[in-house]
């Protein structure tokens, strides 16, 4: 496997005070990455960093031997797809609403190739049914859908996505990352993820990275994923066991008799 | 990414039309009020006739100086402005990212108004005459409108320069629009309260916004100013659809927000202030005429943009025309007809909700 996107000592700064600090990561296409570490810790900065949404002090972020912060937004934006925490509703229909993505291939107007692409979408995510209905209607995890529908028509190199299962119920946080697990390794992309929940990012993650002051405080597979890592990340401790061939962590210190 | 195996689905295909249709009645509706509103007043002229006269095909040589001395560039004036504020208004909605902004929001109509009044008090602009048409006149419109378009441009300025500096958020103009209007509004009652009775009358009509006051000399800025304020709307369109996505999904589909914003807030800002300087205020269209079309089209902007401006130009034609007969022989001011017609049919818009 090729080295798809790498990060090099990534700075953020905000006025005076240091938020990211020598950040460096790389990750492998068809790969998911989960994001890790408390409230605050500056997860959703560093996904902001990557797409140069927020403006790193130094760094780079090599994806394809370009360095995506030297292009320019638009230019970033056919390369990486963003979805945010918080999407917006109008009156808009979800295929129009999913349609915007096409925003950086757009010149004056959409052109049958974009119409087409997000039709594609819609059958791919098996939303065909939610084409005409109006997003201000619709709920968190048909919501969600559409904004993960809006960044795979931007054909994304990388996707980013800010806690994409937060105010989903246990159903939807399943189906949405199954869908990113799928979609990663069908179109050979990669998504960078930031969550909350361990258990979800032990099932659905190849990759982990755990942020501690700002800095990464461990990075790597499964096995990085242990009790004491978890507890100097977030001052809790854990117990780490198997359900059904399935690794899952609970908050609560081991009893020991 | 291979995203190739789609096609462009037929009933997304039928959804689009329904809104180009609405947009077609628009257009009609246009016409049919651009006649009206050059065949109504005190000498009536059948609207066949109207045609007739605006293609040179007509007899009547009084009905052909009627049209096109008066009656034509005060409609043409109504399409202009009604377009002008509608899409100053559905841009700043969508700029702002508040559903009851309007051109006026960051102050422009009192900033004219203060303009307005600093002519007539202290530079001396304002008469009282003596004629029943018009028993109050601004002596000099030249200089009445450049001064009130100076303060325009002058709230517009502070606003820019203000939000460049806290970094182009919502909350910021529209806050420094509250502070800017209030700190006019302020200015003229200081200027009313110190002025004598014709100056008090004069400074009061000219807030009464009227399309009777366009002549043929004013229009030619109109017509550039509006038009091409409508064209960057239009070519923004996708911009303002992916802002009201959210400032983060617009960002990340490669909008850079922050100049999206100042440079629409300065094109809604010059048009507004192109039309209050020479109009006077008139409330009301750009406010409610987007909402309207919202109702019948939905949010996405590259049908509300060509829709509010239709609806603008509507709005204000059929006002102009009942105002010319609602109380005849006298004629009211445009501004007090744009609320009166427009209020029902929004409230009546609100209760039915949205176009499915």
């Amino acid at each position: 496997m090729t080295k798809m996107l790498t990060v090099n000592d990534l700075k953020f700064m905000y006025r005076n005070r240091d938020v990211l600090q020598q950040i460096g990561f790389s990750i492998e296409q068809g790969q998911v990455i989960a994001v890790l570490g408390p409230n605050g810790v500056g997860k959703t900065t560093l996904l902001k960093c990557l797409n140069r949404i927020l403006k790193p002090r130094e760094g780079t972020v090599m994806l394809d031997n370009e360095n995506l912060l030297d292009l320019d937004t638009m230019d970033i934006a056919r390369r990486v797809g963003y979805v945010p925490q918080r999407v917006e509703t109008g009156r808009l229909t979800a295929f129009d609403a999913v349609l915007l993505g096409r925003r950086p291939h757009i010149g004056w107007d959409v052109v049958p190739r974009d119409l087409a692409i997000v039709d594609a979408v819609f059958r791919k995510l098996g939303m065909e049914a939610l084409r005409l209905s109006y997003i201000d209607e619709m709920s968190g995890g048909e919501l969600q859908k559409v904004a993960i529908a809006r960044a795979l028509v931007q054909e994304p190199r990388v996707l980013l996505l800010d806690e994409p299962t937060s105010n989903l119920d246990m159903k939807n946080q399943v189906d949405i990352l199954t869908t990113i697990r799928e979609v990663v390794r069908d179109h050979g992309i990669a998504a960078i993820m930031t969550m909350h929940d361990l258990n979800q990012a032990l099932r659905f993650a190849d990759t982990f990275i755990f942020i501690k002051n700002g800095r990464v405080h461990i990075h790597g597979s499964q096995d990085i994923v242990t009790p004491s890592v978890i507890e100097d990340v977030y001052g809790l401790p854990v117990m780490i066991g198997e359900l059904g061939g399935v690794r899952c962590v609970i908050p609560g210190a081991c009893k020991t008799t | 990414m291979h995203l190739n195996q789609g096609t462009v689905p037929e009933d997304y295909r039928a959804y689009l039309n329904r809104k180009v249709r609405w947009i077609l009645l628009g257009l009609i509706l246009a016409f049919v009020f651009f006649v009206l509103a050059i065949s109504v007043g005190a000498v009536a002229i059948p609207p066949l006739d109207v045609v007739q006269s605006l293609l040179r095909l007509s007899s009547s040589d009084t009905w052909d100086r009627i049209v096109w001395n008066v009656r034509l560039p005060q409609a043409i004036a109504a399409v202009v402005a009604g377009t002008g504020l509608a899409i100053a208004g559905v841009a700043m909605q969508s700029i702002l990212r508040n559903p009851i902004a309007s051109p006026f929001t960051l102050g422009i109509s009192s900033a004219g108004a203060f303009g307005a009044a600093v002519s007539v008090v202290v530079l001396g602009a304002g008469t009282m005459q003596s004629t029943v048409a018009s028993p109050v006149a601004i002596s000099n419109p030249y200089l009445t409108t450049a001064v009130a378009f100076i303060f325009c441009m002058i709230a517009t300025g502070i606003i820019l320069a203000i939000s460049h500096i806290k970094g182009a958020s919502p909350e910021v103009m529209v806050l420094t629009g509250v502070a800017l209007s209030s700190l006019f509004s302020a200015g003229v009652m200081f200027l009313q309260y110190f002025s004598n009775d014709a100056q008090l009358a004069a400074v009061i009509f000219w807030t009464f916004g009227d399309v009777g006051r366009a002549t043929w000399d004013m229009l030619p800025l109109m017509v550039i100013v509006v038009g091409a304020g409508t064209l960057y709307f239009i070519a923004n369109r996708w911009n303002y659809n992916a802002i009201d996505a959210g400032d983060e999904t617009a960002r990340g589909l490669g909008v850079n927000v922050t100049r999206v914003r100042l440079a629409g807030m300065t094109v809604a800002a010059v048009i507004s202030a192109v039309i209050v300087a020479l109009l006077g205020v008139i409330g009301f269209v750009g406010l409610v005429c987007p909402h309207m079309m919202r109702r019948l089209v939905g949010d996405d902007q590259r049908y509300l943009i060509p829709g509010s401006a239709i609806a603008g130009a509507v709005l204000l034609l059929a006002s102009d025309t009942v105002a010319r007969i609602i109380v005849a022989p006298y004629i009211l001011p445009v501004a007090v007809l744009t609320a009166f017609l427009g209020a029902p049919v929004f409230i009546y818009l609100l209760f039915r909700g949205y176009k499915r």
